[in-house]
């Protein structure tokens, strides 16, 4: 732990332990604080994906005889609410933004070092609180929504420790937010303009101000919903004369922004790691920028289109509709301006880019499946079946964690100064994006004909289509496997990455790897264009 | 905004490069004084959103006597221009007056909450009674959270603007700026929970 020491004495040594001690104490640099929430986002991706894997054993057969109903609904409970609150939102938003924001800005830490480290501290114990709820008598079962009647009337102490978890985890995803608006707005290097920055930046931004102007909302949802729970005052509860309606609206105010918390970072990475690796820049910049502020906006206005089975009046199923609709317009210009920077570009086919292009294949299908949801006779017939858990899952798994990996491979030379395997990396992408599409493709067949989700038994007529499901599950978790064969070798002895192995333009690479504790030996340089490929290096310094 | 001292500074970041930056921590308080602000307006939504779809059975009690809810205003208002007192003294370097005007927000504050704990014990119904009685004291007591913590962070500053050692001076009024706002912003709301809970 950190001990203050009289300044005289640490004058040329840092107030951090050394090694890897560092990653296990509340140390204030962005670096350690982002590979910390890198390594405990993964513990809990491992425990999340032992927990679907489940869920997919369960499903090979029609019959509820792999585990009891009640316990399958407690796993998918809690599968859920790990991977989006352990795994996705703090991975994408809190681990690569701590690492990189700081460097893009030109600054050498965060705007405010110790509200960086209580967010992250936050995240271990609530997350370990979550998982510990399993072994309780009881715990929740009432899915990652808690939507009420459902979660009053199931057994109380699970659900209890389910919501106290995740208002510390949205409590942490919050200072986090205000950390990194500050850092993007105030702590800008110099002479760095707004529009010169790094994508990313940009992503983070939107992101940041969706969880400052969304997250608190859930807070005060759930504090009513656990008065309902302990106190037996009747907010969400209709025999008391509540009204479970508004629960779904506080709700999904901030799970629907919350989707674009997950998912506008990793559009922020894959806009970093195209350039790079096809060697040309940005295609179209200022018109990315405004439709992330775009998504930003409309983002906020179109969460009942998950109601629209809820009772909604028309005049709200068309507003929802329409708004729903115009999210398609920024998200294609992106789309298309991440396949233009592509476009002629030279290309090397790596492990980092072909994560990157899976992303965009899986992304476009999970986005038109989204387009297709918001129509609302067509949302009512699949309302609540497998087609939404394979859009979804297009959109999280085969959008953001596919970026999550390409973002390792990318920045792994740089955090720490080894470069990984391309062959077991290449193997890792093509099970990974065999085994995603194997198991999610079918769902959306067995939804457009009526399976419904969250239940531990179905027709068995769906029974062969579930089972090539299960198998491309295995297939996902086996990938798991060389990629940590990857890791812990290259750690070990990987080849020597040098300071910029992908002669890249953007801050980090114009440090040593792994970076200095203050990031920079002397001033941060001024890159004027992040994007400037094709140019000659010393025609931008 | 005040200019950091940045030898103090970088030597707690353990950086061996002097670097002035701008002080932002006002900026980090108003972007999380936004997200609190949120969370009211979560409630606020959930209690007109209940008042206007959810009828309340015969003979439930809606109606809230006016007398001490409007005292609590006028005392919160006035604590907001106290607490400015105490700004404008400590800038003048009067520490002792800066100390007088805190203390004395501070007790308006109290004098809040005992007014507002006065009124609970005395209205005719209870947490559970219907929905609109579980909102008002959810709403209430949301705020009331805030001016008591508001309340114990006045008493702090006050008592760092002591004359001798203590830290709050005219070159350091970040403390005494930032519970002041914190202290409007909680004053504000009260102001809109008044106009929506009591006079709506």
């Amino acid at each position: 732990m950190t001990i203050s020491i009289d300044p005289q004495k640490t004058k040329n040594q840092s107030l951090q332990p050394k090694g890897w001690l560092r990653y296990f104490s509340f140390s204030l640099d962005h670096k350690v604080i982002g590979i910390q929430y890198l390594v405990c986002g993964f513990l809990f991706y491992l425990i999340g994906g032992t927990l679907a894997s489940a869920i997919r054993i369960e499903l090979a057969s029609p019959m509820s005889d792999f585990m009891p109903r009640d316990v399958y609904n407690q796993v998918l409970t809690l599968h859920g609410t790990i991977m989006i609150f352990l795994w996705i939102v703090p991975v994408v938003n809190g681990a690569f933004g701590n690492y990189l924001i700081p460097f893009y800005v030109g600054a050498r830490d965060m705007a405010f070092p110790r509200l960086n480290a209580v967010a992250f501290w936050l995240i271990p114990p609530s997350g370990l609180m979550l998982v510990a709820s399993y072994f309780v008598e009881g715990a929740a079962q009432a899915g990652w929504t808690a939507y009420p009647p459902l979660s009053i009337t199931t057994p109380q102490s699970g659900q209890i420790i389910w919501i106290l978890s995740v208002l510390l985890l949205g409590g942490s995803s919050i200072f986090g937010g205000i950390n990194f608006i500050a850092t993007i707005i105030k702590l800008r290097r110099p002479g760095l303009k707004l529009m010169q920055l790094p994508m990313y930046c940009w992503a983070m931004l939107g992101t940041s101000l969706l969880v400052v102007l969304s997250t608190p909302v859930l807070a005060g949802t759930l504090i009513l919903l656990s008065f309902d729970i302990i106190a037996n005052t009747g907010f969400f509860n209709p025999v008391l004369g509540g009204n479970v309606v508004v629960y779904q609206h506080l709700f999904w105010f901030y799970s629907h922004p919350a989707v674009y918390i997950m998912v506008l970072p990793a559009f922020g990475l894959v806009s970093e790691i195209l350039p790079v690796h096809a060697r040309k820049p940005l295609f179209g910049y200022t018109t990315m920028v405004f439709s992330i502020m775009g998504i930003v906006v409309l983002g906020l206005v179109v969460w009942a289109h998950h109601m629209f089975t809820s009772g909604t009046p028309p005049w709200m199923r068309l507003f929802f509709t329409i708004a729903t609709a115009f999210i398609a317009v920024p998200t294609g210009i992106k789309f298309f301006n991440w396949v233009a920077t592509l476009w002629g570009g030279k290309i090397s086919i790596n492990s980092a880019m072909l994560f990157s292009c899976g992303f965009i294949i899986n992304f476009v299908f999970g986005g038109i499946t989204g387009v297709a949801l918001a129509q609302v006779p067509f949302d009512i017939h699949v309302h609540d079946t497998y087609f939404v858990v394979a859009h979804f899952h297009y959109i999280v798994y085969g959008g953001t964690v596919f970026i999550i990996f390409s973002s390792i491979y990318h920045w792994f030379p740089k955090v720490t100064g080894k470069m990984l395997n391309e062959k077991l990396g290449i193997l890792h992408f093509i099970i990974t994006f065999i085994g995603f599409n194997l198991c999610f493709a079918p769902q959306h067949w067995l939804g457009l004909n009526g399976m419904p989700r969250r239940v531990a038994e179905y027709d068995p007529q769906f029974q062969f289509v579930n089972q090539i499901s299960s198998i491309g599950a295995l297939l996902m978790a086996i990938s798991t496997i060389p990629f940590l064969i990857n890791v812990f070798l290259s750690v070990r002895k990987g080849k020597d990455a040098g300071d910029n192995p992908w002669n890249a333009l953007t801050p980090e690479w114009l440090t040593s790897s792994p970076p200095p504790v203050e990031n920079w030996e002397g001033e941060a340089p001024l890159v004027e264009e992040p994007y400037g490929y094709g140019k000659e290096i010393s025609e931008l310094k | 905004m005040t200019t950091l001292d940045s030898s103090k500074e970088t030597k707690k970041n353990n950086s061996e490069v002097n670097e002035t930056h701008e002080d932002f921590r006002m900026f980090g308080l108003i972007t999380f004084l936004i997200a609190d602000g949120m969370t009211f307006a979560g409630f606020f939504a959930a209690y007109l959103t209940y008042k206007a779809v959810n009828p309340l059975p015969d003979g439930a009690i809606y109606e809230l006597e006016l007398p001490i809810p409007t005292l609590n205003t006028i005392l919160l208002l006035v604590s907001s221009g106290t607490f400015h007192k105490a700004g404008k003294a400590l800038l003048k370097d009067k520490n002792s007056d800066s100390q007088k005007w805190l203390f004395f927000t501070a007790f308006l504050g109290i004098i809040f909450l005992i007014c507002q704990l006065f009124e609970y014990f005395h209205l005719p119904f209870g947490l559970t009674d219907n929905l609109f009685a579980s909102t008002f004291y959810a709403l209430t007591g949301f705020h009331g959270l805030h001016v008591t913590l508001g309340t114990l962070m006045i008493l702090i500053i006050a008592w760092q603007s002591r004359i001798n050692g203590g830290r709050l001076t005219s070159q350091n009024m970040f403390p005494l700026e930032a519970v002041e706002l914190y202290w409007h912003f909680v004053d504000g709301i009260w102001v809109v929970l008044f106009i929506i809970l009591y006079l709506l």
